[in-house]
């Protein structure tokens, strides 16, 4: 492995840390601004920041930390105050005013830092995207133990997070779920909004010089939305998005090392690469995700589509049989009167083979007495569906079949007493065709697909 | 305890850019009643209830709730929202949202203790959905959805309680439920006010009502003042002139 031969844990470890630090910092108060939809606010309130550091600059004439982080946290707070000022006196809706105030602000930054670079060492590219790989250059000594400023700084405002989750946890909760019962309550919604955005201030201001705005803007928001799609409670959301925010952190910086050496490059932007991996966790939690991932959505339309085709495949079956009619039983036969395609059709006869619904004899298929009993509870259900569509609903005849065909297939037992019941126990449906009657199955009933 | 009114508006006002969505509201409520709110769309009958609770800023007006101000009495209050108002995606389960009540008598940075848990668990299980109380909120049907509402008011042991259409698209059991609990609101001297959509139903479930379309057409005891010429008034309108007027000074203010 080449990558751990030029891996040094006093380099790449500190790295790694300051990542892991700014992420789970980030994503700790992501997980609200994404539930109070307003993740676009951490954007702008950690670009926003810049006029804050700029203005502090000037005013102080040094580079001392103090003065500038709390100048660039009012700045951030200042976002979150105008951006909701602007939407109520410019009657604009929230995006526009947060684009209107976080571009203005940033520009302006800009705009100072410029002007100032002419006389110092502030500079705008590394405002932008940070420079994390100079992490372990810039070191305190705290203890006698020599560690990274940066790393210093993310742990202290990582605790803060922590702290502040915890100790608001009930206060967050019930403001992000219904701002106007924690009002009446007693908890002022818009104090705790506030506290939440001077501590997505602070963050940004920490994390700023030394991982860049790239990496908080992703971290607010992408690991929150990973866990959001992942779980539906409230504290394993917050511990899933830690956990997923660590994990781009540690994967980004490999993968910054690595990637890169594929296409003959040397190692790229460390920041950059550990916002793409939260990115590349996020698609991977829409696809995989248990409750409404893409591939779960699509597996469940599948097993639904091939068990209606099973029922529609006995119910077929038992037509022929009932009337007696000269059309073949076989898999090409079935599969042209029943609309399917030539994979599904194999798997669902294949499916009730092997549950003895269905024998199989020289290419033709023929119902045994289990499938006829699934078979006469899906017909009963079709025609008392349809007998009660006449006589309740006053459906057209000719929708009549159309729309009984689709409700058998989610009627149980029960449903087919009242249905039964409501109908007066009719003997025959609007066609004249025998309703088959109730007949208790050995095994559960096949016909409930709830 | 003595006899004091629940509630008591007088002069209200709640404009939305110079537009008045309720006017020169007052009227004051009888307690250990239920209290039907009626009036068209667009009347007012949301926009009253927030504003009782300060959710909703006033442009004049007076509230006291059993003699006092809002502020001082909030305890005593217990409201339940329109279903809509919130996220019903929120990740949190029933027991949650109906401890969510209880936050403001544990207190700001104190955790949620056992006790609480079995209150809430209680109130559920009065109005019947025990069985769901673990269960994520979005996969509640929305009859059950409303229950929760109720019971983190119920779990609030307020005195007042203030309500915004509990009753609508819900199924059969949670009406018949949401009767039952207000029945036993007012055995226990209670006082609900209810804004309801189906007028059908007003002498049956309420014993006094208040007829709002932007100001109070009447309020009283149903039997005097649910009558047809009062519904009438209610429905039968708005008050075009005042819109008028409203409209006048925003062009005026304009034109300055």
């Amino acid at each position: 492995m080449s990558i751990f031969e030029n891996w040094s844990w006093a380099l790449d470890g500190w790295i790694v840390a300051a990542g892991v630090l700014c992420a789970v910092a980030s994503a700790l108060l992501g997980n609200f601004l994404v539930l109070r939809r307003m993740s676009m606010l951490g954007d702008a309130i950690s670009h926003a920041v810049l006029p804050g550091l700029a203005a502090s600059f000037f005013l102080t004439e040094s580079r001392n930390s103090w003065p500038m982080f709390v100048g660039a946290v009012l700045a951030g707070v200042l976002t979150a105050f105008f951006t909701e000022w602007i939407r109520g006196a410019g009657k604009v809706d929230e995006g526009a005013s947060m684009g209107v105030v976080f571009t203005s602000l940033f520009a302006l930054g800009l705009i100072m830092i410029v002007r100032a670079a002419d006389h110092v060492d502030l500079d705008p590219g590394c405002v932008l995207y940070g420079a994390i790989e100079m992490t372990p250059l810039d070191l305190v000594d705290i203890r006698g133990f020599l560690i990274p400023r940066a790393v210093v700084t993310l742990s202290v405002v990582t605790v803060i997070n922590l702290l502040f989750v915890g100790l608001f946890w009930k206060e967050l909760k019930i403001s992000s779920f219904d701002s106007g019962l924690a009002t009446t309550v007693g908890f002022s919604s818009r104090l705790i909004h506030y506290l939440l955005m001077i501590l997505v201030a602070v963050t940004a201001v920490a994390s700023f010089e030394s991982v860049g705005n790239i990496l908080v803007v992703a971290m607010l928001v992408v690991p929150a939305s990973a866990a959001y799609m992942l779980t539906d409670r409230l504290l394993p959301m917050i511990f899933v998005s830690v956990v997923l925010a660590a994990i781009s952190a540690v994967t980004g910086h490999l993968s910054a090392i690595i990637v890169p050496s594929w296409f003959g490059f040397e190692s790229t932007t460390t920041a950059g690469m550990m916002a793409v991996s939260a990115g590349g966790i996020l698609f991977l939690s829409i696809v995989f995700s248990p409750k409404s991932g893409v591939l779960i959505r699509f597996v469940r339309q599948r097993l639904l589509a091939w068990q209606i085709l099973e029922e529609d495949v006995v119910a077929f079956l038992y037509r022929i049989e009932e009337r007696k009619l000269p059309i073949g039983h076989d898999f090409e036969t079935l599969r042209r009167e029943l609309l399917a395609d030539f994979v599904s059709m194999k798997v669902v006869l294949n499916r009730l083979v092997s549950r003895s619904q269905l024998v199989v004899d020289q290419g033709e298929y023929k119902l045994t007495d289990e499938g006829r009993l699934r078979a006469e509870s899906l017909v009963r259900s079709h025609r008392l569906w349809e007998e009660y569509l006449v006589s309740h609903v006053g459906i057209d005849a000719d929708r009549l079949h159309q729309k009984a065909e689709r409700l058998e297939h989610f009627t149980d037992k029960d449903l087919r007493e009242r249905l039964n019941h409501e109908t007066n126990a009719p003997e025959n449906d609007p066609h004249g065709r025998p309703i088959p009657a109730e007949r208790d199955s050995p095994k559960s009933d096949q016909a409930s697909t709830s | 305890m003595k006899e004091e009114i629940p509630l008591a508006v007088s002069d209200l006002t709640v404009a939305y850019h110079r537009k008045p969505v309720i006017w020169d509201v007052g009227f004051e409520l009888p307690a250990g009643s239920l209290i039907g709110v009626v009036g068209p769309n667009g009347a007012g009958k949301s926009t009253l209830l927030k504003a009782v609770m300060d959710l909703t800023p006033r442009a004049s007006g007076k509230v006291l709730v059993y003699g006092k101000t809002y502020r001082e009495n909030r305890r005593r209050v217990g409201y339940v929202p329109q279903r809509e108002s919130v996220d019903w995606d929120f990740p949190v389960d029933a027991l949650d949202v109906v401890t969510m009540g209880l936050y403001g008598e544990i207190g700001w940075c104190l955790p949620v203790r056992r006790k609480h848990r079995q209150a809430a668990m209680d109130a559920l299980d009065r109005v019947g959905i025990a069985d769901f109380a673990k269960r994520q909120i979005s996969q509640l049907s929305g009859g059950q959805q409303q229950r929760v509402f109720l019971a983190r008011a119920l779990v609030q042991d307020a005195d007042l309680y203030l309500m915004d259409e509990p009753f609508a698209a819900v199924d059969a059991a949670t009406e018949r439920a949401i009767i039952d609990i207000l029945g036993e609101m007012k055995e226990s001297g209670k006082t609900a006010v209810v804004i309801h959509h189906d007028l059908q139903t007003v002498p049956e479930y309420f014993d006094y009502v208040v007829l709002l379309n932007m100001r109070v057409v009447a309020h009283g005891p149903v039997e005097d003042v649910f009558t047809n010429d009062n519904l009438q008034k209610t429905y039968g309108g708005r008050l075009t002139l005042l819109e008028e007027v409203s409209e006048a000074m925003r062009r005026r203010e304009r034109s300055l």
